[in-house]
């Protein structure tokens, strides 16, 4: 689960960072007074999206005043703001976040993730940071520190002095202080990172300001979708506007949906199946309109809820469904498809392949139902007839 | 021959009254699998269709001698029930739990350091050595015992696999998916060490899928210790870039988790890389019986 900017810096100042003077507003709490309040100037305007990018997509605006800071903010609220980042869908602007805004004399990096490979979490940190981080990762791997640490007991100051001893160079007199700073930031995030089952901290950039103090410019928290039951104050910032409407109403279900281009409705049991299938459509010639995983359990209201998710996007053309029962019931999913049918008619052809447990049964329901299926016998029969009825 | 299980396995169930744990121990018992026992708290003295449920993993080891144990206790008490199991002396823990919170399996890859037991998932099928053993939720009838191994990140895509050889004529050794959560327990490379040193195995298919670089670590191991026939496939090939928050991931990995990145370096060992899944079970007979030939 993702938050936004504002969200996770007033998570950072609880865990002991140090910020910039700064305030959120949506359009009913935004005024000149409240922002003046924050500082005399000048501010960073900020557009609170799910997203990144938003200083090239002008969602990011440095203005002197506090009148001009009340302009830019009102401009941008209630609008939608598409980034890099966004996959073409624009973002609904619901909040700013209003800073006081500094001189960023160097920009740093600072991340917080898990290693998959060490099965450990991991301090990374670079004196490059900014927008060009991943490039600077590939041409220049040297300037990319890493340290992983441990949960029990969480790292000190000290586990982190290896780090941090590489960075700072050309500081001089002030090297000393930034390492501990930097080594001392860490620390605090990597206890947020442990203590609240954050899956990515990200701190880009992180500012040496022209002061001298470190301050984090942006920030972002990614967090455990797993381990949310055991942190409701972090599950309630959640914020379902930033999230594809479709995909929260499969999520509703307990099902795995997203929605691309094509327009071939598919429904898979399982993530790789389902991505395979869509590989075969592909290879064969066609598009698929969705990914959808019905998952291992699913009940026939489950499996009638996904073909209504599917059937929503007038884009779909065809319905192909490719079911290898394992915990999955080949006649949950028949049942599950009559049911379907009587509370929607589905006027596109839909192409059926049943394998794996009750599959026999599975078959007796369809035939039975006198529902109009093109069953295929194997995965490649299935997107070929698929495929066929799109051309 | 086989890895990791066969007719000595003896497996406790973890979680044996549950909804997902009964049903699954039923069809294990149905496809000859020994279970000699099972594990609910509260519930010692019950009996499960013939087998003996206990409170502790620690009562059922100690009077049913137990080597192996499945798991399908929910997310949020799986951590203490994997801990549990190899705290009391299993050496091999099958976990098919799904959304097990990841700082739980940084915890337990910990804990598994110190102690000679080996975790296969979570988030998986399990493992099936056809014939003598299933150790997981995989529909039995679609294995048959035969020369190929296979080691996979998915479950359905699995079965589909294996079902291609089967109807083939082309059995299997054993089965494992290995699951496809970020922590594993057990990954490609254990498995590819193992199935190289069973010498009933011929031929290893590895399924991957897009994410992360497991494919890419196999590819490495493979090019320098694995001598015998691998055929590969990746799925999601043809997925578009997923939405993804931050840098970190791709910096920490080194990699950005896409198919065509994997392929290269599975084709770069030697690998017969499939492009469509429904064409693996003919690449497998394919490559069996060009090396027959050699």
């Amino acid at each position: 689960m993702n938050i936004h900017e504002y969200q996770a810096k007033e998570l950072f100042r609880t865990y002991g960072l140090a910020l910039p003077p700064a305030r959120s507003f949506d359009a009913r709490s935004l005024s000149v007074e409240s922002i003046r309040e924050i500082s005399p100037g000048p501010y960073a305007v900020k557009a609170q999206i799910h997203a990144g990018g938003r200083g090239k997509a002008g969602g990011i605006r440095i203005v002197s005043s506090a009148r001009d800071a009340f302009d830019a903010a009102k401009k941008m609220l209630g609008t939608k703001l598409a980034t890099y980042q966004t996959a073409g869908i624009a973002k609904p602007i619901q909040h700013v976040l209003i800073e006081s805004s500094s001189q960023i004399r160097k920009e740093l990096y600072l991340a917080i993730t898990l290693d998959r490979e060490a099965g450990r979490p991991c301090v990374i940190c670079s004196e490059s940071g900014g927008v060009e981080i991943e490039e600077v990762a590939r041409t220049s791997p040297d300037k990319i520190l890493k340290q992983h640490f441990d949960l029990k007991p969480l790292p000190t100051a000290a586990d982190f002095r290896r780090l941090t001893s590489r960075l700072f160079e050309g500081e001089g007199s002030q090297a000393g202080r930034l390492r501990n700073e930097l080594a001392d930031m860490s620390v605090k995030l990597a206890r947020l990172t442990v203590e609240l089952d954050a899956s990515l901290v990200e701190v880009n950039p992180l500012g040496l300001m022209t002061g001298g103090s470190l301050m984090p410019v942006d920030a972002k928290i990614n967090f455990d979708d797993n381990a949310l039951f055991r942190h409701p104050e972090i599950a309630s910032l959640r914020d379902p506007e930033q999230e594809d409407a479709r995909e929260n109403e499969a999520k509703s279900f307990d099902l795995s949906y997203v929605g691309l281009e094509g327009n071939i409705g598919c429904m898979v049991n399982g993530a790789g199946l389902a991505m395979a299938t869509m590989d075969v459509i592909k290879l064969g010639g066609g598009e698929p309109a969705n990914f959808l995983d019905v998952g291992g359990g699913a009940s026939k209201e489950k499996v009638a809820a996904a073909f209504k998710i599917i059937l929503k996007d007038p884009r779909v053309k065809t319905i192909l469904v490719n079911i290898f029962g394992g915990i999955m019931r080949c006649d949950v999913l028949a049942a599950g498809i009559v049911e379907a049918q009587k509370e929607i008619a589905i006027k596109v052809p839909l192409v059926v392949r049943l394998e794996g447990t009750n599959v026999e049964e599975g078959r007796r329901i369809l035939k039975e139902s006198k529902i109009r299926i093109i069953s295929a016998d194997t995965f490649e029969d299935a997107a070929e007839k698929a495929i066929q009825f799109i051309k | 021959m086989a890895i990791l299980v066969d007719k000595n396995t003896k497996l406790i169930v973890q979680g044996i009254t549950g909804s997902h744990g009964s049903f699954h121990a039923h069809q294990m018992l149905e496809y000859g699998t020994r279970i000699v026992g099972g594990v609910t708290p509260g519930k010692g003295g019950q009996v499960f269709e013939g087998v003996p449920v206990f409170n502790t993993v620690k009562e059922a080891v100690d009077k049913t001698n137990a080597n192996t144990s499945i798991i399908y206790v929910p997310a949020r008490f799986a951590k203490d029930a994997i801990l549990e199991a190899a705290s009391n002396g299993i050496r091999l823990i099958v976990c098919i739990t799904e959304g097990i919170p990841t700082l739980d399996m940084v915890e337990i890859i910990q804990a598994l350091k110190e102690r000679r037991t080996r975790l296969i998932g979570p988030n998986c099928p399990g493992l099936i050595t056809p014939g003598e053993a299933k150790v997981g939720i995989m529909p039995g009838y679609i294995h048959e015992r035969g020369p190929i191994g296979v080691v996979s990140r998915s479950g359905t895509l699995t079965y589909e696999v294996v079902w291609q050889m089967t109807t083939r004529g082309l059995g299997q050794s054993t089965v494992i998916g290995i699951g496809g959560d970020p922590i594993l327990g057990t990954g490609f490379v254990d498995c590819l060490e193992l199935f190289e040193q069973d010498q009933e195995t011929e031929a290893i298919v590895l399924i991957g899928e897009i994410g992360g670089t497991a494919e890419e670590r196999a590819s490495e191991f493979i090019q320098k210790h694995v001598k015998k026939p691998v055929i590969a496939f990746v799925a999601g090939s043809t997925a578009p870039p997923g939405k993804r928050m931050g840098h970190a991931g791709a910096i920490i990995s080194g990699g950005s988790g896409t198919a065509s990145e994997k392929i290269k370096a599975l084709k770069k060992a030697g690998v017969h890389v499939v492009e469509s899944p429904a064409r693996i079970g003919e690449a497998v007979c394919r490559v069996v019986k060009a090396k027959a030939k050699r």
